[in-house]
């Protein structure tokens, strides 16, 4: 018979006879735990770039300058993406003799491909209006117009409206625009008509400031596809952005899920690696006297080889499947059951994360358990005679650094982040190594206390010191897994106080720009009238950059798209004593009180690497005719995730108050409130009111859904958590079954025994929750710090939390286990023997 | 079946001396052991407990290495092999018998006497372990695991594995040291009787003087050394 045939029925027999429930049990929760995370997170990321694209109104947009060559709609088309353009300008429209300044955009059908336009037939002073989802464009020779629009040309519905040379009959209010947010640069009145009246208008000409923009939405690979191969065939006044580019708070958040997603799904592949390393243990320690007999009864170390690895290799890949299969059924319960609270209905997972889970298994089933094989074939098959002798430990060692190294591997590609993947899997080598060290140390420390205390403790410390290196084992494996679990509670805990903090429900969310000088105090007024507290004001100066250390720069001198826009706009300037309290010192220092009126100035990292400038380099700026110069002397980190204002540039006090200023202002709204803006339009006239409730809300919701999709993905880990904690105490079972027999047969009661069990687990349960409290704590530090760019909150009480998980879990969950132990009567247990 | 005609040894041992370090101390537990077994005898080792007759067996089995000396099995001299060579040889002409049954516990009655057979690679297994169940008394028994199993069923299956393979050696190390002694008296029977039929040979530790009395020879240990 070959070895294969024997191996398989050698798997079945086992499996028939329980031998392998543990080492099962622990594979199909520790891959199931991780695809289900996988898929999960696969499909929560696809669904989050999609809420977050609402905001977008598309997938993608490539906006120019100039009519779009038609390439880029007939390679859409050709990916089987949806589009529709937009065309945006100033203009004039009037009713009567009253005319304003808009922005006109023309649609065409399908407008928008992502969020939703929500209109109102309710015009005038009413509130709440009754809103719908729009679900066409404005008909030809109709119009549809926002809010201020409407109260400054005094519009009702059915009024007629002159654009250009073309006349539309209003229709509809626009009540929210998903791209609307995209840049606070759209501050006039809106107009929204059919791109078919557009001719008649006669406004499009050669030389007016039109916006051209292609709307490109569809399945996410393909977009990305498009992307590609889009970015590639720009031409100058050309770009593409997706919402990360549009939406830096937004950016962030969905960033950090993902990473957070990965992680999870990482600590998962540890846990399991655990658990599979405490099943393969316990599953070769079982086997010692079959392997003695069979090399008794003739087998060679060969065939004892093949014979468990083909035995492995099987029970790995029908495990594997059936964890992958688990992991789908679970994300797929979870995906309906979170119907419900994630808007955008979730894309198919991708195949990937099962294709994970199955090398995953594997990989963990043979790299952990090749090294006990290799001993196991050598066997001495003496041990039939003598059952002291055990097997060599020599592969041991090597044999986990084996399994260490295939998980490395597993880990990078996983992570997809070297950075990340390698400090994790440096955190959990060195955390190995520690532990290890620092369990057998401890282990001796404990047994010498024996004498010093009686009763159940006692003997829980004589089996501890009995089972040394099982001991050592089991608090090293659950020592790692709850260190995994807790350095993921820091971290979530971490990312969603961020989070919270970063966009408190009374977050700014309207926007008062050109406020005039003598215009402060009567606003002020309005302010208290209103019962509003005051918000702080901002003075701002525009101005255009012209030289950098007394060289003139130009636009041409940039190859980088952005760096170029930057360039050719102008900045707004910025003057304050204190910096806001958001930002970050990132090099040099902010000016002291004695500064004030110095030529010096604190800019935002980022711009200052697009532009190409540094600490101690000289910035000219061209304001309103004149010259204004100063040196940079600090560069600050500025938290886009908030929606505070923040300025680029910002000097000392006396520097700028020479030029001509205006204000600026954020403050919170309360829905209830909402008419104050139309009484705030009317009362300043020239004030420019931006409105980014909606867009608040937006990143509410998409934060809200990841911070959900968060907890979610962190329950399942602890599933996995569950098979390491199943695993350890599995491993000492037969040893434990033996030993009440023993005990019981001597008088033992079996209360007695609990205790001593107790006793032993709890010790077992404190010290690796010492150890995880420990790596923990070092883990998230490192990860929050330089993966995440959290700031990490060093949080004691984790301490507290570790010892007593591990205590008060392990020793549950090792009284649940050996209940049956302690329930056999001896005798049976004894004649097994 | 003529070999076993012609009187030859199917084990001899020469000058078998085993020593171990404990510490600083050599200890020698076996020392300068000659014998020899024809083929269809039978052999008692004897001797008070820790007199070395496991060692001996073990050594005689190839399971072990001798500090010096020699063991032929069927006239090969086996620690001239590896240690894989001497596990090909004892799958071919030795049977054992421990005292602690080392039946696999996840493998039922029938499956534990169809393994050697297995791992040779013969294909009806199943028939000749059924037929050897059968001649053990445990027919009905097949599909029971060893812990469903009394000391002596157990016992019994372990005879039943040792003979399947048609050995031509039958090594035993106190096989009724674990049972009382009427289920040890008929164990005993059994592997007499079978042992006759089948021609086997049999090298048979006890400590018991009755079972002894049954063998041919006796080879009485004390100290590591024959006495006689
Ligand atoms: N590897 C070893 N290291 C140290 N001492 C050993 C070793 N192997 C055997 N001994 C010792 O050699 C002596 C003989 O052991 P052996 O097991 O052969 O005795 P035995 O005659 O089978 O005894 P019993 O009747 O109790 O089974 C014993 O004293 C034993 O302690
Ligand atoms: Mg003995």
């Amino acid at each position: 018979m070959n070895i294969f045939k024997l191996s398989f029925r050698m798997l079945r027999r086992d499996w028939r006879a329980g031998e392998l429930r543990v080492l099962a049990f622990a594979l199909v929760i520790a891959v199931g735990g991780m695809t289900t995370v996988g898929f999960f997170a696969d499909r929560v990321q696809l669904a989050l770039s999609r809420q977050g694209n609402q905001l977008l109104g598309a997938d993608l947009i490539i906006f120019s300058d100039h009519t779009l060559p038609s390439q880029y709609a007939e390679q859409a088309k050709r990916q089987r993406l949806a589009i529709s353009t937009a065309l945006k300008f100033p203009s004039m429209a009037a009713k009567g003799d009253n005319s304003l300044l808009t922005e006109i955009k023309a649609v065409t059908a399908g407008y928008p491909l992502r969020g939703e336009l929500r209109i109102s037939e309710d015009f005038g002073d009413t509130s709440p209006r009754t809103t719908r989802i729009a679900n066409a464009i404005p008909a030809p020779g109709s119009a549809w117009v926002d809010e201020k629009l409407m109260i400054q040309l005094a519009l009702s519905r059915g009024d007629t409206i002159e654009v250009g040379t073309a006349h539309f009959i209003v229709t509809a209010l626009i009540t929210q625009e998903p791209d609307y947010s995209i840049g606070f640069i759209n501050l006039r009145p809106r107009v929204l008509i059919n791109t078919v009246d557009l001719p008649a208008t006669g406004l499009v000409q050669q030389g007016s400031r039109i916006g051209y923009r292609l709307l490109v939405s569809g399945d996410s690979g393909e977009v990305e596809n498009f992307r590609k191969w889009a970015q590639s065939r720009l031409t100058l006044g050309e770009r593409i952005e997706g919402i990360r580019d549009a939406r830096p708070e937004i950016k962030a958040a969905l960033e950090r899920a993902e990473k957070f997603l990965s992680l999870a799904a990482l600590a998962s592949v540890v846990l399991a690696a655990a658990a599979a390393a405490l099943a393969v243990r316990r599953f070769t320690q079982r086997h010692l006297d079959g392997c003695a007999v069979m090399r008794c009864l003739g087998a060679s170390q060969a065939t004892m080889l093949r014979l468990y690895m083909y035995h492995f290799a099987t029970l790995g890949l029908i495990a594997s499947g059936a964890g992958c299969l688990l992991g789908f059924v679970a994300q797929g319960a979870l995906a309906f059951w979170l119907s419900g609270l994630v808007e955008a209905e979730l894309p198919w997972p991708s195949v990937w994360p099962a294709v994970h889970g199955l090398l995953t298994g594997l990989v963990l089933l043979l790299g952990f358990a090749l090294p006990p094989l290799l001993n196991l074939r050598s066997v001495p098959a003496l041990r039939v005679l003598r059952r002291d002798i055990g097997m060599s430990n020599t592969h041991s060692l090597t044999g986990y650094a084996l399994g260490l190294a295939a998980l490395s591997v597993l880990f990078l590609w996983k992570a997809g982040d070297v950075r990340l993947g390698a400090s994790v899997m440096g955190g959990f080598a060195a955390a190995i190594a520690v532990f290890g060290l620092l369990g057998f140390l401890l282990v001796k420390a404990l047994s010498h206390m024996r004498g010093q205390t009686g009763g159940a403790l006692r003997y829980g410390l004589a089996s501890i010191r009995r089972r040394a290196t099982a001991s050592v084992v089991q608090a090293v494996a659950l020592g790692l897994g709850l260190m995994a679990l807790l350095a993921l509670t820091l971290i979530r805990d971490d990312l969603l106080q961020n989070w919270r903090t970063s966009l408190p429900p009374d977050a700014p969310d309207h926007f008062l720009v050109n406020i005039q000088a003598d215009q402060l105090e009567p606003l002020a007024a309005f302010f208290n009238q209103h019962k509003i507290a005051q918000p702080p004001v901002f003075p701002m100066v525009r101005g255009r950059l012209t030289a950098v250390n007394d060289k003139p720069i130009a636009s041409g001198d940039y190859n980088d798209i952005r760096a170029k826009r930057l360039v050719e706009r102008e900045f707004n300037l910025s003057w304050a004593q204190e910096m806001p309290s958001d930002n970050q010192i990132i090099k040099g220092h902010w000016w002291k009180s004695g500064d004030s009126g110095k030529a010096v100035m604190s800019m935002e990292e980022g711009i200052a690497k697009t532009v190409g400038v540094g600490l101690g380099d000289k910035l000219t700026y061209d304001v309103a005719g004149s010259t204004f110069s100063a040196t940079i002397t600090s560069l600050r980190k500025v938290d886009w995730d908030t929606f505070r204002v923040n300025f680029f540039v910002v000097t000392p006090p006396g520097v700028l108050e020479k030029y001509p200023a205006t204000y600026i202002t954020s403050f919170h709204l309360p829905p209830k409130q909402m008419d104050v803006t139309n009484q705030l339009i009317k009362a300043f006239p020239n004030l420019l009111v931006i409105d980014v409730a909606t867009i608040i809300n937006q990143v509410h919701k998409v934060i809200e859904q990841v911070s959900k999709a968060v907890e979610f993905v962190f329950l399942f880990t602890l599933l996995a958590g569950l098979a390491v904690l199943y695993a350890a105490i599995a491993s000492t079972q037969d040893e434990r079954i033996h030993e009440a027999a023993i005990f019981r047969t001597l008088g033992a009661k079996r209360w007695q025994l609990a205790r001593a069990w107790a006793a032993e687990f709890a010790i077992l349960g404190g010290l690796a929750g010492l150890f995880a409290a420990a790596g923990a704590s070092a883990l998230g530090y490192v990860i929050g710090e330089y993966a995440l760019n959290l700031t990490y909150t060093f949080n004691p009480s984790i301490w507290l939390t570790g010892v007593l998980s591990g205590m008060i879990g392990v020793t549950a969950a090792g009284l649940m286990g050996t209940r049956s132990a302690l329930s056999t009567p001896p005798l049976i247990t004894l004649r097994n023997i | 079946m003529s070999d076993n005609l012609v009187v030859r040894p199917i084990v001899q041992a020469t000058a078998l001396t085993k020593q171990v370090s404990t510490g600083d101390e050599q200890l020698t537990i076996l020392e300068n052991i000659n014998l020899e077994v024809n083929a269809g005898d039978s052999v008692a080792v004897v001797g008070a407990s820790g007199s070395g007759k496991s060692t001996l067996l073990g050594l005689l089995a190839g399971l072990d290495t001798p500090s010096s000396g020699k063991v032929h099995l069927d006239g090969e001299d086996i620690f001239l092999l590896d240690e894989d060579a001497r596990a090909a040889l004892r799958g071919r002409i030795l049977g054992f018998v421990f005292q602690s049954f080392q039946l696999l516990p996840a493998l039922t009655a029938i499956e534990n006497v169809m393994l050697p057979l297995e791992l040779a690679g013969i294909s009806n297994a199943t028939t000749a372990a059924l037929e050897l169940l059968e001649r053990v008394g445990l027919g009905t028994r097949l599909k029971h695991y060893p812990r469903q199993l009394s000391g002596g069923e157990q016992q019994r299956v372990a005879i039943a594995r040792a003979f399947v393979t048609q050995p031509q050696l039958l090594l035993a190390d106190e096989p009724t040291g674990n049972l009382d002694s009427t289920t040890g008296a008929q164990i005993i029977e059994l592997m007499f009787e079978l042992n006759r039929e089948r021609g086997t040979t049999l090298v048979l530790v006890t400590h018991d003087e009755a079972i002894s009395s049954r063998c041919a020879w006796r080879i009485r240990l004390a100290g590591g050394k024959v006495v006689n």
